[in-house]
C-alpha cells in the first residue's frame, strides 16, 4: 500500500529530444501542497541521463511508464522498449507513473501527445520515442565513460547494464556511470540507424514477467478505491437517472438522520451525501428523494431506439457522415449485377469493469488547487476538466495515478473525479467518493445500440465491387466532446473501412440519431459492432453463392497476405474442413487501426432452451512487432471472454430514461463456466508494432453467429444472442 | 464498538453492527487488499475466510463474525507465498488484478479441502467469482499448478 508523506516535490531537471528534433523540456512536478507518494520521496538522489529515467548509484533504473495500467501490461511493456535501447538489465527496472503530468513530455505521441490511454494506442504511439529515449540514455552513459577512461566512444559496447571497453578489459556498471556522470547541456541526436535491429533485441519480442502482479497475488496494488488519505471523508452520488437531469427539490430529512451524515450537497446532475463512513454514506443517499428536471434522456427507451435505428437504416434518404469513401460506392451498386442486402443489430452494453468509479480529491481552501487520487485512462482530459471547473492553473493540480481495477474505455470519463472535487471544496476535507455498483450500471456510459445495414454489389464475374455500409448509431464523439456538430466518429465507425476487403467502391456511413443517452467507447470501439454485421453479412452472401465461408474469405482478402496468413492459420487450428457432429464452426475476421486478427468458434445449441455453448474458439493475431507475446495472446484471449458475455447474455435495457438492470446479478458478464477453450496465436512480423489489448472482441459475435448458421441455417441478426431470442430465431 | 479478529489480530471497531464486514476491513481497518465489487455477494470480489470458509465480506454484517477468525489476502501468507500466489505469478494470470485477492481466497478453499481438484471441480468453485478481464483460463491453470507443486 502506498504511504503518503509531505515531503517537498520532486524537482527533477531533465531534458527531452523528440524525434522531430532537439527540444528542451523542464520537468517540475507542482510544488503546491504535494503529497507525493513514497516510491519518490524515498529515491536518492538520481542520475538523469534522460527525463524517462533515473539511475540510481546501486544501479536502480527507474522509466516512467506513462500510460494508465489497467491490465494491459502497458506498465511493464512501454517500459521495456526504453530498457531495450537503454541496454538495461531488467531485474534492475523499477517503472513509475509520472509525477510531474507535462503532456508534451510524457503524452501519448499517438494521441498528439496527450496522456491518453485507449484503443490500444499505447504500445504503437510510444514505441518510437521510447526507443530513442532509451538510446540516447545509453549513448549519454557512453559518453560520460569515454570521456573518464579517454577512449574513443566507438571503442564501447554495452552489456545489459554495464559499459565495456574491449581492448582494455574495462568494465562499468550503469550504477557507477551515474555517481560520476554529469547531466549532457543537449541530449545526443539519434538517428534511426543508431537503433537497434529487431534481431539484436533482448528484450523486446521476449516474454517479460509483468511488474504489476506480485502486488495484485497479496492484494497490494493501490487502486484509486484503495485510496487512504489522512482525514478524508466519504461520498456518495444519487445521480440523475439519464443524462442532464438537474436535482430540482430534494428531501435529505432521512438521509440527514443517518449517523455520521454531516453534509448533503447538490450536484450539477445528482446530490451527494457526505460523511464519516462509507458505508453511512451509501445508506443515506438511498434515503434521499429527489425530483430531476427535464433532459432530452428521460424518454428514452431502448426498445424503441433499436426499432426507429433500423428504420433509419433502410431509408437511404438519409445520409450519414462518410468515414470511408473509396470510388463511387452507389453508382457501383446499381451498376452490379448481383446486389446483397443484410441488416443487423446490436444493444446498449455496459462495461462493468470490477472496480466501481470512484475518486478522492482535496481542495484547497481558496478552492484553487487540488490533490487528486484516482484510476484515469485520461490524466489529460482529467487535469483540463477540474483545472476549468476550479478555474484555475493545471500546474496547481497533483494527480496520483493508480491501477484501474479494469478500464474498457469507462476510466477515460470523469464525473466522478468532478464530482468529488465539487464536494471537498464544499465541506473543505478530502472526499473519497465510491459509488457503488448500482450507481455505476444506472450512472453507466454504454456503448451505443446500432442498426446496419449493407449491401453488396457483385459483377458479372461474382466479383465484389460495391459495398455500402450504413451504421445508424447516436455520436460518442459528440456525447463526449459535449459538440453535437455531426462529424467522422472514430469511436462508432472503428472496423468499418474492412481494408481486409479491397474493395473498389466503398462506402462506411454513420447515419447519427442521438437519443440522449449517455454514451463511451467500450472495449473493442467500433469493431465490436461492425464487425458483427460485416462479417455476418459476408458469411449470408457466402452461403448464397456455395461457397465455404472461409474460402470466400481467402478470395475477398486477395492482394492483403497478412490477413490471408492469419485466416490460414485459423483454419489449421481449428482443423476447419473437419466433419463435426452436433457442433459447428464459424470463421471472423477484423482490423483496426492496422492490426489483424482472424478467429474461429465452434459452437453446440440446446434448441430446447435456446443456449449456445462456445466450446473453443481459436484466434490468430498480427500486431506486427509482438513487443511482449504472452501477454498480447493474454489480451486476445480476455477479450474474447469479455465479449462472449456481450454476445450471450448482456444488454442494457433503459425505459423511460432509467436503467433496468441494477448488478452483476440481472447484467450478467462472463463467468468460468461459459469460457471455452481458447487457443491463441501471436505473428509477430517486422511491422510497426500495433494495438493488441481487445483485439478479441470484435471476433467472437461474427465467428459466434457464423457457426450457428451452419449449424442451424438460421442467422442471428441482433446481438445478444440470449436464450429468447435464439428461441425466436429457430421459430421454437 | 465490536470486536473482530483479523489475520490472527483483534480489533475493536467503532461500526454498526449490520456494518458489512467488507467495510470494516477495507476503511476501518485500512486493509484494502480485499474489494468492493457489487455489495450483493455476485462477484466474489470481496472474498475472505471466516473460521477457513469462503464468504463474501460485502453481505456479511460484522455482528456474524464476533468471536470468529477472518482471514484475508494480507494475512494469506505472512509473504505471499502461499502456492497459489506463487503459482498465479507462474501463470502470469492477473490483468487489472482487481478481482484476484477475491479469487485466490476462494480458490484456497478448495485446494485445503481437495488436493487434486478435476477441471469441473475448479470450475464449480470458481464460477461465482466473476474477472472482467477474462483471465479465467489462467486461473484454472494456476489452480491446478498449485494443486500439483503445493
Amino acid at each position: 500500500m502506498k504511504r503518503h508523506l509531505k515531503s517537498p516535490a520532486v524537482n527533477r531537471r531533465a531534458f527531452l529530444e523528440t524525434a522531430a528534433g532537439l527540444t528542451f523540456a523542464l520537468a517540475i512536478a507542482p510544488d503546491a501542497f504535494s503529497i507525493v507518494d513514497d516510491a519518490y520521496a524515498d529515491t536518492p538522489a538520481a542520475y538523469a541521463p534522460s527525463v524517462w529515467l533515473t539511475i540510481a548509484p546501486d544501479g536502480t533504473i527507474t522509466i516512467v511508464a506513462p500510460a494508465a495500467e489497467m491490465g494491459q501490461g502497458s506498465f511493464t511493456s512501454l517500459p521495456v522498449i526504453v530498457a531495450e535501447e537503454l541496454d538495461a538489465d531488467w531485474a534492475k527496472v523499477r517503472p513509475v507513473f509520472p509525477t510531474a503530468w507535462d503532456d508534451k513530455t510524457f503524452g501519448n505521441p499517438g494521441y498528439n501527445y496527450t496522456f491518453q490511454t485507449s484503443a490500444s494506442a499505447s504500445v504503437t504511439g510510444y514505441f518510437t520515442s521510447l526507443r530513442i529515449a532509451g538510446a540516447q540514455a545509453r549513448r549519454v552513459l557512453l559518453d560520460a565513460v569515454a570521456a573518464k577512461w579517454a577512449v574513443p566512444v566507438g571503442e564501447l559496447a554495452t552489456e545489459p547494464s554495464v559499459v565495456v571497453h574491449k581492448a582494455s578489459s574495462r568494465r562499468i556498471g550503469y550504477g557507477e556511470i551515474a555517481a560520476f556522470a554529469a547531466a549532457p547541456a543537449a541530449l545526443p541526436k539519434i538517428e534511426a540507424t543508431d537503433l537497434k535491429p529487431t534481431a539484436s533485441f533482448r528484450l523486446i519480442g521476449k516474454d517479460i514477467a509483468r511488474v504489476d502482479i506480485p502486488l495484485k497475488v497479496k492484494g497490494a496494488a493501490a487502486y484509486g478505491m484503495d485510496v487512504q488519505v489522512p482525514g478524508m471523508v466519504y461520498g456518495a452520488v444519487l445521480q440523475s437517472p439519464y443524462a442532464g437531469g438537474a436535482p430540482l427539490e430534494v428531501d435529505d430529512s432521512r438521509a440527514r438522520k443517518v449517523p455520521g451524515v454531516t453534509d448533503v450537497v447538490k450536484l450539477p446532475e445528482g446530490v451527494g451525501v457526505v460523511g464519516t463512513t462509507v458505508e453511512g454514506t451509501q445508506r443515506a443517499k438511498g434515503l434521499l428523494k429527489v425530483t430531476w428536471g427535464e433532459a432530452p434522456g428521460a424518454h428514452l427507451d431502448s426498445e424503441r431506439v433499436i426499432e426507429d435505428l433500423a428504420a433509419i437504416g433502410r431509408d437511404k434518404s438519409r445520409d450519414g457522415v462518410p468515414y470511408e469513401n473509396t470510388g463511387d460506392a452507389k453508382t457501383a451498386l446499381v451498376n452490379a449485377k448481383r446486389v446483397f442486402r443484410g441488416e443487423y443489430r446490436t444493444r446498449y452494453v455496459y462495461h462493468a469493469q470490477m472496480e466501481p468509479m470512484n475518486a478522492t480529491a482535496l481542495v484547497s481552501a481558496d478552492g484553487k488547487s487540488a490533490e487528486l487520487w484516482v484510476g484515469t485512462q485520461a490524466a489529460t482530459s482529467l487535469l483540463n476538466g477540474v483545472a476549468r471547473l476550479l478555474q484555475t492553473e493545471r500546474s496547481r493540480l497533483v494527480l496520483h495515478q493508480h491501477f484501474l481495477g479494469g478500464g474498457f474505455g469507462r476510466r477515460g470519463n470523469h464525473e466522478a473525479v468532478y464530482d468529488a472535487v465539487r464536494l471537498s471544496k464544499a465541506v473543505g476535507k478530502p472526499v473519497k467518493l465510491v459509488w457503488t455498483r448500482e450507481d455505476d450500471i444506472r450512472g453507466g456510459k454504454f456503448r451505443p445500440a446500432t442498426a446496419h445495414y449493407i449491401e453488396a454489389g457483385f459483377d458479372d464475374n461474382d466479383k465484389l465491387i460495391a459495398w455500402h455500409h450504413r451504421v445508424v448509431a447516436e455520436s460518442v464523439v459528440a456525447y463526449v466532446s459535449g459538440d453535437p456538430k455531426p462529424r467522422p466518429d472514430r469511436i462508432v465507425m472503428k472496423g468499418s473501412p474492412i481494408p481486409q476487403y479491397p474493395i473498389p467502391n466503398k462506402l462506411a456511413e454513420h447515419v447519427i440519431e442521438n437519443r440522449g443517452a449517455r454514451l463511451s467507447p467500450w472495449r473493442g470501439v467500433g469493431n465490436g459492432h461492425n464487425a458483427f454485421a460485416i462479417e455476418s453479412f459476408i458469411d449470408d452472401i457466402a452461403k448464397d453463392f456455395g461457397k465455404d465461408p472461409l474460402a470466400l474469405r481467402l478470395e475477398l482478402t486477395e492482394g492483403v497476405p497478412r490477413m490471408q496468413h492469419l485466416l490460414r492459420t485459423v483454419a489449421a487450428m481449428s482443423d476447419w474442413t473437419h466433419k463435426r457432429d452436433g457442433t459447428a464452426v464459424g470463421v471472423g475476421t477484423m482490423v483496426k487501426d492496422e492490426t489483424l486478427a482472424a478467429g474461429v468458434a465452434e459452437v453446440s445449441l440446446d434448441r430446447a432452451t435456446g443456449k449456445i455453448k462456445v466450446l473453443n474458439f481459436w484466434a490468430a493475431l498480427d500486431a506486427g512487432i509482438a513487443v511482449q507475446p504472452r501477454n498480447l495472446a493474454a489480451q486476445t484471449e480476455g477479450s474474447i471472454i469479455y465479449a462472449l458475455g456481450s454476445v450471450l447474455r448482456e444488454q442494457i435495457t433503459i425505459r423511460d430514461g432509467h436503467v433496468i438492470q441494477s448488478n452483476y446479478s440481472d447484467y450478467e458478464v462472463a463467468r468460468m463456466s461459459d469460457v471455452p477453450h481458447i487457443e491463441i496465436k501471436v505473428v509477430s512480423t517486422d511491422n510497426h508494432p500495433t494495438g493488441g489489448g481487445e483485439e478479441g472482441v470484435p471476433l467472437v459475435a461474427c465467428a459466434v453467429g457464423n457457426a450457428i448458421v451452419a449449424l442451424t441455417g438460421v442467422r442471428l441478426r441482433e446481438l445478444p444472442f440470449s436464450p429468447d431470442r435464439v428461441r425466436g430465431a429457430l421459430g421454437a | 464498538m465490536v470486536a473482530v479478529t483479523v489475520n490472527g489480530q483483534k480489533h475493536e471497531v467503532d461500526a454498526a453492527l449490520d456494518t458489512p464486514l467488507l467495510w470494516v476491513l477495507r476503511e476501518h481497518l485500512k486493509l484494502t487488499g480485499t474489494k468492493f465489487g457489487c455489495g450483493i455477494a455476485a462477484c466474489g470480489a470481496c472474498t475472505v475466510h471466516i473460521d477457513g470458509e469462503a464468504v463474501r465480506s460485502c453481505a456479511t454484517p460484522v455482528s456474524l463474525v464476533a468471536g470468529k477468525s477472518v482471514t484475508t489476502i494480507e494475512g494469506l501468507s505472512p509473504d505471499g507465498s502461499h502456492p497459489l500466489q506463487k503459482a498465479w505469478i507462474a501463470e502470469q494470470v492477473p490483468q487489472c488484478g482487481y478481482c484476484q485477492s477475491g479469487q485466490i481466497m476462494q480458490a484456497a478453499t478448495l485446494l485445503a479441502r481437495n488436493k487434486n481438484p478435476s477441471r469441473a471441480e475448479i470450475v464449480e468453485h470458481m464460477d461465482g467469482n466473476v474477472c472482467r478481464c477474462g483471465t479465467y483460463l489462467r486461473i484454472i491453470s494456476a489452480i491446478g499448478r498449485a494443486a500439483r507443486e503445493g
